[in-house]
């Protein structure tokens, strides 16, 4: 397999064939933002937080979906992306109701302590304050609208891992929404095996587990890492 | 009277539920030095009923939710130098600003209706101020200098924040953190 040699914020790095620039700089300690990326799932590049800055190219690339090429030269933290990263960050608070304080998995949030690591110490936007739903119907589970960011990994891992696809989006614009099979509540879903991957994915407060109360909830993608290797190696380690 | 002119701190306290200030007073021993290194002018543990004029730091904690809140947030504006947004109510609207998705009228037949002992929504008759249709932020209102998030700021961050402030430095960002 051939290597690849780029320049990721004035260090020298190694790439595999086909590999990205995200997962190139996460292998070599640098490790660009993102929420909707998750190693071992497609990227849809949503939330567009992994943006980088390119030599030679006008626009700027979604590092988690962009091969790193032979000779790269690549920014991942100039100020501009950093200032972009804090209005995304900004307008998924404003979007719909993230109250950390009360909420299920305060202190072990991506978003949370997205919003920290890149000094977003308030919302310059309006908060929209939309209507939204709980549904708490799955026996163990539940789905709090409020805290979504349609980051669709729940989306991802429950049709390529699970292989049920019980989740999808709905709607357009700032009306969409995850659903479970065509809109049925979770605890009438026929296609749902309860399995939870989807609860464990969820980079925030979205998707938990019953019986959490305020910051009881902490998530654990290990397995993830397990189920991808096992796939594509035949072994089960991580 | 002290030969030195120490710097005039405020708290004040809004639509938010007081950890903030019980935060503050987390300070424990911490706050015999500020006492020392501040003159403080007005403060829910003060007893000083009008805002005072020329107040160089100002923190409020909790959000705008009623008439006298708006009307307060003006003056205070008008006669602090540092306005400080503190804490999640303050910087956010947080749980103070949950209602915010019900109109004003729903919000007080739950309270003083649907799960009162008491029966009645108080009229307000000139005493009680009358809740705004929304809770808003302090920045939504009148321009913020800085905020420091957290539910509540932990003692260590506050500490860190004033007297960083204090010592004319740039205030360490250290700790801040919504919720938590």
């Amino acid at each position: 397999m051939s290597v690849r040699t780029l320049e990721v914020d004035g260090r020298m790095i190694t790439a595999l064939d086909g590999q990205t620039i995200f997962s190139a700089a996460w292998e070599s300690g640098i490790h660009i933002p993102r929420l909707c990326h998750v190693g071992g799932l497609s990227s849809p590049a949503a939330c567009r937080l992994c943006l980088v800055e390119v030599d030679g190219q006008t626009k700027l690339r979604a590092s988690c979906i962009t091969e790193a090429t032979e000779g790269m030269v690549v920014r991942t933290a100039t100020p501009e992306l950093q200032a972009q990263r804090k209005l995304i960050v900004e307008l998924l608070f404003a979007e719909r109701n993230h109250v950390c304080s009360v909420c299920v998995i305060n202190g072990a949030c991506e978003l949370q302590e997205l919003a920290a690591q890149l000094g977003v110490d308030h919302i310059r936007l309006a908060p929209q304050y939309p209507h939204m739903t709980v549904d708490v119907s799955h026996e163990r589970f539940g789905v709090d609208h409020n805290r979504c960011i349609l980051c669709t990994r729940c989306v991802r891992i429950c049709d390529e891992v699970e292989g049920a696809h019980t989740w999808d989006v709905q709607g357009r614009g700032r009306n969409s929404s995850v659903i479970t099979d065509l809109g049925e509540s979770w605890g009438d879903s026929d296609t749902c095996t309860g399995c939870g991957k989807c609860v464990q994915v969820c980079p925030t407060g979205a998707l938990f587990l019953k019986g959490k109360t305020v910051a009881e909830m902490h998530k654990d993608r290990g397995f993830l890492k397990y189920i991808v290797t096992a796939r594509k190696e035949k072994l089960w380690i991580a | 009277m002290d030969s030195v002119k120490r710097p005039r701190l405020a708290t004040v306290w809004m639509g938010g539920c007081s950890g903030c200030h019980m935060s503050f007073l987390d300070l424990d021993e911490r706050l015999l030095d500020l006492a020392a290194a501040v003159d403080i002018c007005y403060s829910p543990i003060a007893d000083v009923k009008e805002f005072p004029e020329n107040v160089d730091i100002t923190l409020i904690e909790g959000a705008v939710a009623n008439e006298d809140h708006l009307r307060d947030i003006h003056l205070i504006r008008q006669r602090t130098r540092v306005l400080i947004a503190f804490g999640d109510c303050a910087v956010t609207g947080n749980v103070t600003a949950m209602r915010n998705l019900f109109s004003v009228e729903d919000v007080l037949n739950r309270a003083y209706l649907e799960s009162a002992i008491v029966a009645g929504v108080p009229t307000g008759n000139g005493i009680i101020p009358r809740l705004l249709d929304r809770v808003k932020r302090i920045h939504d209102v009148v321009p913020v200098d800085y905020f420091l998030p957290g539910c509540p700021p932990s003692a260590d961050t506050i500490w860190a924040f004033v007297t960083d402030l204090l010592a004319g430095r740039v205030p360490s960002a250290e700790g801040r953190k919504f919720g938590a």
